[in-house]
């Protein structure tokens, strides 16, 4: 069975294969209210908009937020700087992480109580596990980020990989480089598979903000692949990423 | 092959109704066009609401009324698919997809280019070739209304 709300300000679903209850749904969806309340910039009680104003010390801040703010600066590390959550005017935003982090969390609550076969998705981010309704792996369309209505690859995901994308063509130019606060201009779009979906989203983070370098880090690293569209519309792969692909 | 022929017109009519109903219904909130209820034969927007009539009256507005209404999106290539969408406050608060597309007899390989779409969530589910879309997050409101487009007869 599936749901969708919306939470965070995008579209949150759940697909549960099986006998789900609706409890279950309302835990799913009252964690990612949690993230939202605690994570969003735009709340202002949220924890990281009161450390954002000096309000709060990082070091008073919750457990989780710690955790995540560790998270985001060794992302910061492998990445050499091209994830950084802190603009130049001191503030933090870490949202490029957050999600995908919440996403694959939001999963743990599911199989503690017994689900093995499911997705969850927001945003156009996915956790996905164990099989679909067909016991086939889970069938996720990458969507075209120049035809609104098409799709650029169908892949099959059957080992609880996560999927994550990085474009600037829904919400236009929002994506830029922290280590010089210009805009990404070489990719229209990148889409990683990793093994969770943690993962996936924080280098498709970074790597969206590499541009041309973005596919040769992608490859540097053993459990992610990718597919890159630039600017002009080239379409790039790394070598793994057919594995995945349906014909 | 002729029956495909029909299905893919229909298909293309449900479309061009439905975003010639979003459109009259979004981007133009201020007029108070009655809404017409867009159901061109084969397809069905009939919403079982649990407050108000059932019947499409005028609208003075762009939002809808609370309760629950239960439409079917339709796709051309792959049939229906029923989505029972909760209306609170005039926003949709909650979307349960009820069936998925059982029969994949008629399905067939769709090239990648040529997919017909009137919501990301939606199609993943009327999809036999995808059970989920992963892309740039688009804006709520972008998910709102190709939703709302399949609930003709939801407004307020």
């Amino acid at each position: 069975m599936r749901m969708a709300r919306i939470i965070m300000g995008m579209p949150v679903s759940v697909d549960i294969i099986g006998t789900p209850t609706p409890e279950i749904f309302e835990k799913i969806f009252g964690y990612f209210t949690w993230v939202d309340e605690t994570f969003s910039t735009y709340k202002k009680e949220s924890e990281i908009s009161r450390i954002n104003s000096g309000e709060l010390k990082l070091k008073d801040a919750s457990e989780k937020v710690q955790k995540v703010f560790k998270l985001c600066e060794e992302t910061k590390e492998i990445t050499n700087g091209a994830f950084d959550i802190y603009k130049k005017d001191g503030t933090c935003d870490p949202s490029g992480l957050v999600k995908g982090w919440a996403i694959y969390q939001a999963s743990f609550l599911l199989k503690a109580e017994g689900y093995e076969n499911f997705f969850i998705e927001a945003g156009g981010d996915i956790q996905v596990s164990g099989h679909n309704e067909d016991k086939g792996p889970w069938r996720v369309g990458i969507r075209d980020p120049f035809k609104k209505d098409s799709l650029l690859k169908i892949v099959a995901l059957a080992n609880g990989e996560g999927i994550a994308t990085s474009g600037t063509y829904e919400r236009g130019q929002h994506i830029y480089d922290p280590r010089t606060g210009k805009a990404v201009t070489d990719l229209v779009a990148l889409t990683v598979i990793g093994k969770n979906c943690y993962e996936a989203d924080r280098f498709a983070t970074a790597a969206f903000v590499m541009g041309n370098k973005a596919l040769s880090f992608i490859q540097s690293r053993s459990e992610l692949e990718a597919v890159v569209t630039h600017v002009g519309g080239k379409e790039e792969m790394t070598a793994g990423f057919n594995k995945y692909i349906v014909k | 092959m002729k029956s495909i022929t029909k299905k893919i017109t229909l298909g293309a009519v449900v479309i061009v109704a439905f975003i010639g109903y979003a459109y009259e219904t979004y981007l133009k909130p201020s007029t108070t066009t009655p809404i017409t209820s867009v159901t061109p034969t084969g397809t069905v927007a009939t919403p079982t609401g649990t407050t108000g009539s059932t019947g499409a009256t005028g609208s003075t507005s762009g939002t809808y009324k609370d309760g629950t209404y239960t439409g079917s999106v339709a796709d051309a290539y792959f049939g229906s698919v029923q989505v029972a969408v909760n209306i609170t406050a005039g926003k949709i608060s909650n979307v349960t997809f009820l069936q998925y597309p059982n029969d994949r007899g008629t399905s067939k390989q769709i090239n990648a280019g040529a997919m017909p779409r009137l919501s990301a969530e939606a199609v993943a589910a009327q999809s036999a070739n995808v059970n989920i879309v992963s892309g740039a997050t688009q804006t709520s409101q972008a998910f709102e209304q190709s939703l709302q487009a399949a609930l003709s007869q939801a407004a307020a």
